[in-house]
């Protein structure tokens, strides 16, 4: 065997039995659904946009949980599928004239090829040497997106303008509104399929080919086929999360598809937590709201603010793997799981 | 012709450093087969503390030294307090503390030198060397300064009794620890020399990028591909893997992809080399037993 194949690397993450009981479960879905759909009518204008951002940040962040999380293959570089969904949507709006609902599953499934191809060479990468390989892939896709070749079709440096969607059907919505509930809608759709995709024979494989890629093979599990597949998937949910971020956003270009976006999408899945689909949500808030309030700190700070979110970034990285190494959601499974024993322990005493 | 035989050696300069900067990954790639993703910003803060020793009216020989001893003594540090309570952690951890590091390194630089970009004076000022029409002096110097670190490198692995003992923490640690070694330590000097070499790396380069806070990200990156093309394992091919993808690198920006998109050479190679012969062209294929 070749040097590149690794040890078992078995992540740390909550056991699933520690998962909370089923009432409060439902309990805390129906509650996060009341928010999402009143939320439109509270919040407007720059927050709902800021809203949207979440849910498209917390489908990005999904499928890289799918990759990393739950297949144990490290990407570094989530940006460049996420950029290339973006941009997928944008041409094929600006150039082409298709609506804009229809380019979201396209610029899916472009993200599915582009990401099973690289998939393929991934699978004689382990661990350290995939780390490698989307690490570069992070740091070139800037320059790629601005190749003097594409210009025609990307707009080089400039970009692409789209214009802002109105909503359909003579619906008594404001674009704002109807942008965030084309997020939530397709978010909801991602996450229930996420859930059945988990659940199910391909999740267990998935998580067996994590924690023991030998014994996975023994069960009959197709290694390289699975691992292929799961790098597709992982990168159609950062293809449909770019495509929806550039409906929204209403303007793509090079610069916003940095090292940055990827290390952020990284810091994501940690605060949230690896191996969790819920613990999305909260590493979407985090990375869209911090970036966002550190820049207000910048009267506190001067101009030296904008080093803020990297410097949190970087030590939340680093404490949040000595403290709590499965993120928030881990937290709150180790909470309810001590809440529910005590709660237990009063009832018998 | 000789437009070529220019790029040619400019290639050779940057590829210099390259090299120098995929020996600091090899050194604690060697001792802990793991890939620091930080030393390109650990080499950029050293490189910030230079410009302030120069700036502050000190000779630039002197700061040179001065910053390569603080930059060894920095990564020991860091070995102690950030890497070491992560030492039987999985390979997905590690990464992660050394995405970590990368960021808090590029943002306390941006916040105590800003992010205006800065230029810092060459030590090897004024016309070319030997008559030399394709190289400037700069980029002589550079070379000759990779030759030194390098042929340092040697000797202190070599023939020096505490390099021996590093060798033999890195190749067998248990059998070390019998004989007497202090492995954890000979791991914080590890730490300790790729930062010091690295220092080097960000001083030979920033009279050409130019110093700011992400001047490092596509020279790490660089040095990732020539680490990987010459072995990551072995220390000479990794330098030499350096060289050969500066030279690579300028050849293919002059001529054939365009100096806009030279970052996915790198990116080439590495995806190239991983996939077609992923111990490089001088590494040692690892057999691992199931």
């Amino acid at each position: 065997m070749e040097s590149a194949i690794e040890k078992p690397s078995a992540i740390r993450v909550a056991p699933i039995e520690a998962a909370a009981p089923q009432r409060w479960r439902a309990l805390a879905f129906g509650l996060f659904g009341v928010v999402a759909l009143g939320l439109p009518f509270v919040a407007s204008g720059y927050h709902l946009f800021q809203f949207s951002q979440v849910l498209i940040y917390a489908i990005a962040l999904l499928g890289l949980n799918l990759l990393t999380g739950y297949n144990g293959q490290i990407s570094l570089g989530h940006g460049a599928f996420y950029a290339i969904g973006g941009y997928a949507s944008a041409i094929l709006i600006n150039k082409f004239g298709v609506p804009y609902g229809a380019t979201i599953p396209v610029a899916g499934l472009v993200c599915f090829g582009a990401g099973f191809l690289f998939g393929l060479p991934a699978l004689r990468l382990g661990g350290l040497y995939l780390a490698l390989a989307t690490f570069a892939l992070a740091v070139a896709t800037p320059q790629l997106l601005n190749f003097k070749g594409f210009d025609a079709w990307t707009g080089g440096s400039q970009g692409l303008q789209l214009g802002k969607p109105h909503a359909p059907l003579g619906l008594p919505l404001t674009p704002d509104q109807w942008l965030y509930f084309l997020c939530l809608a397709v978010a909801a759709l991602m996450f229930w399929a996420a859930i059945n995709l988990v659940r199910g024979r391909v999740g267990r494989a998935i998580v067996a080919i994590r924690d023991h890629p030998i014994a996975a093979e023994t069960m009959g599990v197709n290694i390289s086929f699975t691992k292929a597949m799961c790098f597709g998937i992982s990168a159609l949910y950062a293809g449909v999360a770019g495509a929806l971020g550039s409906i929204v956003v209403g303007f793509v270009s090079p610069d916003s598809f940095g090292l940055f976006l990827s290390l952020s999408f990284l810091v994501g899945i940690v605060v949230g937590g690896l191996a969790s689909i819920s613990g999305v949500l909260f590493g979407a808030l985090f990375i869209e709201f911090v970036p966002n309030y550190s820049d207000q700190l910048s009267d506190l700070f001067g101009e030296s603010a904008k080093a803020l979110p990297g410097a949190i970034y970087g030590a939340l990285l680093i404490g949040l793997m000595y403290v709590a190494p499965t993120g928030v959601a881990g937290a709150i499974r180790t909470a309810t799981a001590l809440l529910t024993r005590l709660s237990q322990r009063t009832k018998r005493g | 012709m000789n437009a070529l035989l220019h790029q040619i050696f400019s290639g050779l300069a940057m590829g210099g450093v390259y090299a120098i900067l995929a020996l600091a990954l090899v050194m604690i790639y060697q001792a802990t087969q793991l890939v620091n993703f930080a030393q390109g910003e650990m080499a950029m803060f050293s490189t910030y503390i230079a410009w302030e020793l120069v700036d502050s009216g000190m000779p630039y020989w002197a700061a040179f030294a001065l910053t390569i001893a603080l930059s060894f003594i920095g990564g020991m540090a860091i070995e102690r307090l950030v890497i070491r309570p992560f030492a039987n952690a999985p390979v997905l951890t590690i990464v992660i503390v050394f995405i970590g590091l990368l960021l808090i390194f590029n943002s306390v630089a941006g916040w105590r030198y800003s992010y205006t970009i800065k230029t810092f004076d060459s030590p090897f000022p004024g016309r070319p060397w030997f008559g030399n029409k394709y190289m400037s002096a700069h980029e002589s110097g550079a070379i000759l300064v990779t030759f030194a670190v390098l042929a340092l490198v040697y000797a202190f692995f070599r023939f020096t009794p505490l390099g021996l003992a590093m060798r033999a923490a890195a190749q067998n640690p248990v059998s070390s620890r019998l004989v007497g070694i202090r492995v954890g330590r000979m791991l914080a000097i590890g730490w300790g020399l790729a930062a010091a070499i690295g220092a080097v790396a960000g001083m030979m380069a920033a009279p050409v990028v130019y110093l700011d806070p992400n001047m490092m990200s596509g020279i790490l990156l660089y040095a990732f591909a020539g680490a990987v093309l010459g072995g990551i394992d072995n220390p000479w091919g990794a330098a030499l893997g350096g060289f050969m993808v500066g030279v690579f690198e300028n050849l293919a920006g002059a001529y054939v992809v365009g100096p806009e998109i030279k970052l996915s050479v790198a990116l080439v190679i590495i995806v190239g080399v991983l996939v077609v012969r992923p111990s490089g062209l001088f590494g040692r294929t690892l057999v691992t037993r199931v």
